[in-house]
């Protein structure tokens, strides 16, 4: 019954591409599953005009299933990142919903740069990039605030 | 010749093996009084080592919970699909769901994941000029869907998404609106609608998985492929003073507070100690699997193929015990203690490797006498289904019939069973502290052992056609005594538990 959505992505990429949402860049889409998007860090924050790529990776089952998303190369040093460039985001894991976009990720995670006071490591940062796997969907998250 | 009891037992309802004799003497005015009699009968049939359970298969249940769903929903006025989220969200606790809905109404359906006021059920319609934010089709003939809250995604969206939810991600009761941040629960109506038959049936099956988990009085049968469910109204605390065992109707008797198979009278958490310990010490378990031992009078090599742990040497004809090595004729004696474990006085044991010697002996005592009972157990087993064959040799050559020699399937079911429960004895013995009442417990436990033993002799007896009267009425006799034996130690076991009177240690 599986369907894939490609009507689905094309929309939000025609979309990133025309109207992208402020601080939020498409760098690279050599294929329709694998996206690189730049993130800018606002104004009057601790990462004023720093720019991130997240790298988005795409299921057959998306947007049913959550996309992937890690940093690449240049990893923000930030309380609920972790320098293998792992998201400690719930609504990429358990509270994922089909009709969140790439955009509305790509906002959660300026918002979560945003609002950040001290540029400091996740406290298990080193037991759990030790440990992770490449995938972090197949990490057990504890969300223990999402609000940083 | 005396009868044979017939009843195998499928109703294994503890407070239900009472009563059939009353309705024998009838009368209308009689029957107005069963209920109360079955009341008095109920609490005097129940042994000290028995708990009250119940057993309830799948169709009970689901029966128990549409009861309560239609219940709550003529209280509240609501839809049943409606009800049944809300009681699912207050894990069936229908008084505090109530309760609480009375109180603050809008709190508690938020919370819950309902709007309770909806006048119709979600269905599929065409809406004009739909577009459907998963997958981006629009159009004016696609099929979707809302539920109460509103937020509409066409069928293949849904279907896909609940079909994600139950069989990838093995939910059920809190399968929300697929849209971000809306947490209308997606009742068992609309997802019947949705899914496949198969997914559904998932469904339905997760639901009621998640009930007997929410229930803390309720488990699962551990029996492989079971679907039966045991309620019986323990809590943890209880665990200290009393072994609940419960029997399934599947016929698998086991622990309602560990799930491990029948461990009468040693309580659960002295089980997972011995069983913890057991394992630690695995090298020395090895000797189990020996069954061949030498006489210790002529030294010739006796292999052990029955159950029984009375040997006779075929050479010498020395009788002697198989876990001891002493001579049988002094196991009957009062003063004679295979059983018991004499401590050495202090006086030898100053040093610490004297010390641990002499706990290792101590162990190896209780653990040989505890793994002789399992591996006694089957080859009590294994020598009846010869038995068993070669009896059903001789049935085609001579007058027996197959009742005639049922009494041999039930003598190795009594002995099977006071085996598991000796076995489990020896658990408990090590870590009694030395008293007086330790002394009585080796006492019942040496009287049953006994007894046991002389009747899994009788097993290994040779059957002729002609003498099997004579055969039957020993055994029979034989086993009530040994039943009368087990009933004896399990009931002074739990009297003990209940009053505490049992000191335990940590060897
Ligand atoms: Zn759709
Ligand atoms: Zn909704
Ligand atoms: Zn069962
Ligand atoms: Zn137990
Ligand atoms: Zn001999
Ligand atoms: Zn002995």
């Amino acid at each position: 019954m599986s369907k894939i959505f490609t009507k689905r992505l094309m929309k939000e990429l025609l979309d990133l591409k025309h109207n992208p949402p402020a601080g939020v860049v498409l760098e690279d889409v050599n294929d329709l599953k694998c996206w690189k998007i730049n993130i800018i860090g606002a104004k009057d924050t601790l990462y004023d005009g720093e720019i991130f790529t997240l790298q988005f990776t795409f299921s057959n089952n998306y947007p049913i299933d959550s996309p992937e998303v890690v940093f690449i190369n240049h990893i923000p040093v930030h309380p609920h990142f972790y320098s293998n460039g792992h998201i400690c985001l719930s609504i990429l894991y358990d509270h994922w919903s089909p009709a969140l976009t790439v955009s509305s990720v790509c906002l959660s995670i300026i918002s979560m740069l945003s609002s950040c006071t001290k540029k400091v490591h996740p406290i298990d940062n080193d037991r759990y990039v030790m440990m992770a796997k490449a995938n972090p969907k197949l990490t057990t998250w504890e969300f223990s605030d999402d609000t940083v | 010749m005396s009868d044979i009891d017939f009843d195998e037992g499928d109703d294994d309802f503890l407070y239900d093996e009472s009563g059939e004799d009353y309705l024998d003497e009838s009368g209308e005015d009689y029957l107005d009084e069963l209920d109360f009699t079955e009341i008095i009968q109920e609490k005097q049939e129940r042994k000290k080592y028995e708990v009250e359970y119940k057993v309830y298969s799948i169709e009970e249940i689901e029966d128990f919970q549409n009861k309560e769903i239609e219940h709550v929903a003529n209280i509240i006025g609501c839809f049943k699909e409606h009800a049944a989220t809300l009681l699912r969200h207050f894990k069936w606790n229908k008084e505090r769901l109530i309760e609480l809905y009375m109180d603050r109404t809008e709190e508690v359906t938020k919370e819950a994941g309902v709007i309770v006021d909806a006048q119709k059920l979600p269905k599929l319609i065409k809406v004009e000029d739909f577009c459907c934010d998963i997958c981006c089709d629009s159009g004016d003939d696609i099929e979707s869907l809302a539920l109460s809250c509103g937020h509409r995604f066409c069928k293949d969206c849904y279907s896909q998404y609940l079909t994600q939810k139950i069989k990838v991600e093995g939910e059920c009761r809190n399968i929300q609106c697929p849209s971000d941040a809306c947490n209308i629960i997606v009742d068992e109506n609309t997802i019947k609608m949705l899914v496949s038959e198969d997914t559904y049936h998932r469904y339905t099956s997760l639901l009621i998985r998640t009930y007997v988990d929410d229930n803390i009085f309720l488990h699962w049968c551990p029996a492989p492929n079971c679907e039966y469910a045991v309620e019986c109204k323990i809590h943890d605390s209880d665990l200290q003073r009393l072994v609940p065992t419960v029997k399934c109707k599947c016929g698998h008797q086991f622990c309602f507070g560990c799930g491990l198979p029948d461990h009468q009278p040693c309580i659960c958490s002295l089980v997972a100690k011995w069983l913890n310990k057991c394992r630690d010490d695995s090298e020395t378990a090895n000797w189990i699997s020996v069954n061949t031992k030498e006489c210790p009078k002529c030294k010739a090599s006796i292999e052990k193929n029955g159950g029984c742990n009375h040997m006779t040497c075929k050479k010498c004809k020395n009788e002697f015990c198989w876990v001891c090595m002493g001579p049988w004729s002094e196991h009957g004696n009062q003063w004679y203690t295979c059983n018991r474990f004499e401590e050495k006085t202090s006086v030898d044991a100053r040093d610490s490797q004297s010390r641990s010697r002499a706990k290792l002996e101590r162990y190896l005592h209780y653990y040989n006498r505890y793994a002789n009972h399992e591996q006694s157990a089957k080859l009590d087993t294994e020598l009846y289904e010869k038995t068993e064959r070669k009896m059903e040799r001789m049935q085609k050559s001579s007058e027996l019939s197959w009742i005639e020699v049922q009494f041999l399937k039930e003598a190795v079911e009594t002995v099977v069973q006071c085996r598991n429960t000796l076995k489990w004895t020896y658990s408990f013995a090590f870590y009694l502290q030395k008293d007086n009442q330790t002394t009585l417990f080796e006492d019942n436990q040496r009287d049953l052992e006994m007894a046991v033993e002389q009747l899994s002799e009788l097993l290994e007896e040779e059957i002729k056609p002609n003498r099997i009267a004579e055969l039957k009425q020993r055994v029979v006799d034989k086993s009530i005594y040994v039943k009368h034996r087990r009933e004896i130690l399990l009931e002074d076991t739990a009297q003990g538990l209940k009053e505490s009177r049992w000191v335990f240690i940590d060897p």
